[in-house]
């Protein structure tokens, strides 16, 4: 009994102190002051100008337009991947897995770096000049994203019945057929999970981004991609948080807080579905 | 080869993975419309064999022809061949009747059509949702499933999966169905069930019907035609009758059904010296060559004598006694070998009785004396073999591909299951020249006399007996004298294990 | 590769790895392949090694390199100190019954990286901690708020398969509270102890953006230097600080290869 309430004081504790800054953010995002713990009085003022702010906007839009398409590209590349792997040789499976693992380890600022001079030592041949930095930006952030997708769906392809498979393709299946029908849905749960895996980090990401999208990249006069990381980070470097910020910081922590919930809800369906299952198995 | 009836034919076909030889020169051809069993033990090549058939697999040499067609590369799914796995391998995120129309969605009939020019030309087309309808629920008859085809897959019995499986091979209306162990996964009362309704099946569908299986009273139960292999190499192709009555060596006889095997020699003209007595048989062989007898339980006829009863006939002691039903089963001693015999009497343990056995149930078969053959060998729980009353140490590994022993002594496979060898029956093969000789007792793993020494040219071939009335034959080019005390040894890698029945049973929950 | 009659290749499932593995050479192998050059050749792109001499004759530059690591260790050591009674307190199902609770320390990764460490930032500088009067603590505190989650995760997988009867022979068996926890607890989770230390260690040894912002650039860790080589052109001694720490992330893999293999694997599939 002791020990539940020490536990759990300890936990909402450490909870509460990891959430204190983003929490005092969110209180003065509805007060005008420059500084946070200065309160001038209660507004909403600060949520009307950060729909009017165009910098901001156009960073989270682009942000998101980097988050959904390299996740997206990621989940492809990071399944087909997976699923050719388990099903070569060992050595080759091996190996493969070894390289994957590479980016998972690595520091990202290593890997960032060696992509970055890799596009800078690169002539500009690759891509159109005006999108190049939407492209190098775009290659990074799946670098981050596809060896974590790899990885969650690697388990459900060892979990899967290996006849499965051969079972389509005897009923007359070709084999893109059976991969479609059978082997897709039966990963599928691991292949949403990279998928958000791949947001998650693509959205928290500010060492690639400043790397692959950066000044040293570009010849001058090249536009230059801004995701929301890097115009925070060049904002902050000259002062706090610019106040209409805060209010953006409250609307990611109220969707996040929506996703927490969802993901509860669904993993509590999940696992009522799973014993209802089970009981009329029985 | 040129039979008209002659549906699948496997001409020389050989599969070798690695460098190791797991089929090894298959020629076989399979009637139409018959049900054949691929029968084995685990690792004998008769799943690798089926799944050649069914395309899973190519032939590393050899030919496999289909109505005389050549399929040896064709891919499975156009092959009008299909499999019911070993796990059913149904798709579990389709219901019922998804599963089974499986097939059907994917196929394209041909079908006739005059065009504006007045040609008739074959286009093709899928099934319509009725036809498929139709057809699904025929197939879901057959199986008696009709009222199930809205079910989810993972909440159907064990039983019902099984039958989900065979419908959504048969509604593809297959020229032959595959079955791969399908009865493993379920209890013994249904699996009798499905023996007869898979048996019954066949007759109505009228298909060519291939089965494999470990279990020799499922395929004797069930087949037309049984084709027993070890080791990738074919042992006997025949009716169940012909290959329980008639079995062409010591494997197959011990592999079907019960039976009594005795190392022999031929005493004279139709006359064999097994148990220390000479029994009259129907088989000639040479004078003095080594052979097998086979005699099964049923054909021993056991007759009540006093202990002390002076008879000329083979006289043992009842030692265990098991009511089977019908008929018990008794274990007689004779001397330090056992016999086993099925007899409607009661009988008291420690009766004395006379064994008799009619001269045309000994079956006689050559020896190929190659290796020394331990068919009583078992597993201790140190993972060494026991041959006779003597432990060896042995590499249990090689009974599992690609497995390991883990600190607690289990066997564990690649994939993280555990095996309990303790107890496990097994057969050990030794080869003649990799039994050591040492002089001496107690020198190796177990001690023996020299009983009796053949000279083959250039070594001796040496019989040691030991304590517990095992024998080892060693050849040597050392010179021994009958009665010479040694000690044998034999090198970890050198003896040979196969599991009796599939390694499954001995999987630790 | 097997050929049907027509001469088209049989697909085989390997194949699909194709794409992937085209894109892991072109975008990771090549790039470090490049890196590897560029850190031991010269402008006129002979071989040289001007970077490394260069690398070990700069004080300032080795004096980063092990003010990097210290800060490193005392950054995984606080998280672990703070993580591991609340992984075992999240994991204990007397204490916690609610799933959700592990999310919720997951899921700040959700709010930008660099938001969050401003929002720190702006905290502390508030509160009287700045980068002026205590750059170290307020790099420190960043640092440990920042990378938490990375140590929550693998001890709570490893403690979740704690095995219970053993803990409970142990204490039936006369030993004390302490002596549980120091005989079959402990060793229990060594291989997620191992796996949150790599996780934690070198995305710290290698940050330069949380030191940067808490401490108002007072304090320089490896990850600037790296990044200030790249944007002044200096890619060869940039590159070859890369290399070194490759060399440590290596040599810390190596080390650590059977332990806690899982718990990473199972920490990043969450």
């Amino acid at each position: 009994m002791v020990k539940k309430i020490i536990g759990q004081c300890y936990i909402w504790l450490i909870l509460i102190l990891m959430y204190l800054p983003i929490l005092v953010l969110i209180a003065f995002s509805f007060t005008k002051a420059t500084n946070v713990g200065v309160w001038t009085g209660f507004s909403f003022d600060l949520y009307g100008e950060l729909f009017q702010n165009k910098e901001v906007m156009v960073a989270l839009a682009n942000t998101l337009i980097i988050a959904f398409s390299s996740a997206i590209i990621a989940t492809i590349l990071g399944t087909l991947g997976a699923i050719g792997a388990f099903y070569a040789n060992k050595k080759f499976r091996k190996a493969f897995e070894f390289v994957n693992q590479i980016p998972v380890v690595n520091a990202e600022i290593v890997m960032a770096l060696s992509l970055a001079i890799m596009f800078a030592a690169l002539p500009s041949l690759l891509f159109k000049t005006d999108l190049r930095s939407y492209w190098t930006l775009l290659i990074g952030h799946v670098v981050l994203g596809a060896p974590f997708v790899f990885i969650s769906v690697k388990p459900k392809l060892q979990q899967m019945d290996p006849s499965m498979y051969e079972a389509a393709i005897d009923l007359g299946a070709k084999p893109h057929q059976a991969l479609w029908k059978v082997t897709l849905p039966e990963i599928l749960p691991g292949v949403f999970s990279g998928f958000l895996l791949a947001i998650t980090l693509s959205l928290d990401d500010f060492v690639i981004s400043q790397f692959t999208t950066g000044p040293g990249l570009l010849s001058a006069g090249d536009p230059k991609i801004v995701t929301l990381s890097i115009l925070v980070q060049d904002k902050i470097k000259k002062g706090p948080i610019p106040p209409v910020m805060r209010a953006m910081t409250t609307i990611i922590f109220l969707l996040v807080v929506i996703g927490v919930i969802g993901v509860s809800i669904y993993r509590n369906y999940q696992a009522k579905h799973m014993v209802s299952k089970k009981v009329r198995r029985v | 080869m040129a039979n008209e009836n002659c549906i699948i034919s496997l001409q020389g076909v050989s599969k070798v993975y690695n460098g190791n030889t797991v089929v090894d020169d298959f020629n076989l051809d399979i009637t139409k419309g018959e049900f054949v069993t691929f029968l084995g033990p685990s690792g004998c090549g008769k799943t690798t064999t089926l799944r050649m058939i069914a395309g899973f697999e190519t032939p590393t040499s050899g030919k496999i022809l289909l109505n005389g067609e050549d399929i040896t590369v064709i891919p499975p799914h156009k092959r009008p061949i299909n499999t019911v796995f070993q796990r059913y391998a149904l798709f579990p995120h389709l219901d019922v009747y998804d599963n089974v129309a499986f097939g059907l969605k994917l196929k394209k009939i041909p079908y006739e059509k005059t065009d504006k020019k007045g040609n008739k030309v074959t286009k093709y087309r899928h099934y319509t949702p009725k036809e498929i309808d139709e057809k699904v629920l025929h197939a879901l008859e057959t199986v008696d499933l009709a009222e199930l085809e809205s079910r989810d897959i993972s909440t159907l019995s064990g039983g019902q999966q099984q039958r989900v499986a065979i419908a959504r091979a048969i509604v593809n209306e297959p020229e032959i169905l595959l079955l791969d162990e399908p009865l493993g996964a379920l209890d013994l009362k249904m699996r009798k069930d499905m023996q007869i309704e898979l048996k019954e099946m066949h007759k109505k569908l009228g298909i060519t019907f291939i089965y494999v299986t470990h279990d020799q009273e499922e395929a004797l139960t069930m087949s037309d035609t049984i084709i027993v292999m070890k080791s990738g190499v074919i042992q006997q192709v025949g009716k169940p009758l012909d290959i329980y009555n008639e079995p062409v060596n010591a494997f197959v006889a011990d592999f079907i059904g019960e039976s009594n095997i005795y190392n022999a020699t031929m005493a004279g003209k139709k006359k064999v010296r097994f148990l220390n007595h000479i029994f009259d048989c129907i088989d000639d062989f040479p004078l003095n060559e080594k052979v097998d007898v086979v005699i099964r339980p049923e054909d021993v006829i056991l007759t009540k004598v006093k202990e002390d009863s002076k008879t000329d006939k083979v006289t043992g002691k009842i030692k265990t006694k098991v009511f089977k039903g019908v008929h018990y089963e008794y274990l007689v001693a004779v001397g330090k070998a056992e016999v086993e015999a099925r007899d409607t009497k009661d009988r008291t343990i420690g009766d004395f009785v006379t064994i008799e056995v009619e001269p045309e149930n000994i079956q006689i078969m050559n020896k190929e004396l190659t290796s020394n053959i331990y068919r009583e060998a078992w597993i201790n729980n140190k993972n060494q073999v026991v041959i006779g009353e003597d432990p060896f140490d042995c590499d249990v590994t090689q009974l599992l591909k690609d497995s390991k022993i883990d600190e607690d002594g289990y066997l564990v496979s690649h994939d993280g299951k555990k095996y309990d060898l303790n107890d496990a029956d097994v057969t050990a093969e030794i080869g003649l020249d990799k039994v050591e000789l040492i002089d001496g007792f107690d020198n190796g793993d177990t001690n023996g006399v020299i009983v009796s020494i053949v000279y083959k040219g250039d070594h001796y071939q040496v019989m040691v007996r030991t304590d517990d009335e095992e024998d080892f034959i060693a050849d040597t080019i050392y010179t021994y004298n009958e009665g010479d005390q040694v000690s044998v040894k034999v090198k970890k890698e050198n003896i040979r294990l196969t599991l009796k029945g599939d390694i499954s049973k001995y999987e630790k929950e | 590769m097997k050929k049907n009659k027509k001469g088209f290749v049989l697909f085989k499932r390997k194949y699909l790895c194709i794409p992937y593995g085209l894109f892991l050479v072109l975008f990771i192998i090549i790039p470090i392949l490049i890196i590897a050059y560029y850190a031991f050749s010269d402008d006129t792109g002979a071989l040289s090694l001007n970077a490394l001499v260069g690398f070990f004759t700069s004080w300032s530059k080795v004096n980063v390199l092990f003010t990097s690591v210290f800060i490193a260790l005392q950054t995984t050591l606080l998280c672990l100190l703070i993580g591991y009674p609340l992984a075992y307190f999240l994991a204990d199902k007397k204490v916690n019954k609610n799933a959700v609770l592990i999310t919720l320390f997951v899921a700040p990764m959700w709010i930008n990286f660099v938001l969050r460490t401003g929002a720190t930032r702006d905290l502390l500088t508030w509160m009287g901690i700045n980068g002026g009067n205590a750059p170290y603590l307020a790099t420190l505190i960043g640092m440990v708020q920042n990378y938490l989650p990375f140590v929550i995760l693998p001890l709570y997988t490893t403690m979740l398969k704690l095995d219970k009867s053993q803990i409970e022979a142990a204490a039936d068996l006369g030993a004390n509270p302490f002596q549980v926890f120091y005989k079959s607890i402990l060793p229990q989770s060594v291989p997620g102890i191992v796996s949150a230390f790599t996780m934690t260690f070198m995305p710290t040894m290698s940050s330069y953006v949380i030191s940067d912002t808490l401490s108002e650039g007072k304090i320089t860790l490896f990850g600037n230097y790296i990044y200030l080589d790249f944007a002044n052109n200096l890619w060869h001694d940039g590159s070859f600080m890369a290399m070194i720490m490759l060399v440590i992330i290596g040599l810390t893999m190596f080390l650590t290869r059977n332990s806690g293999k899982e718990e990473r694997e199972g920490g990043a599939s969450w």
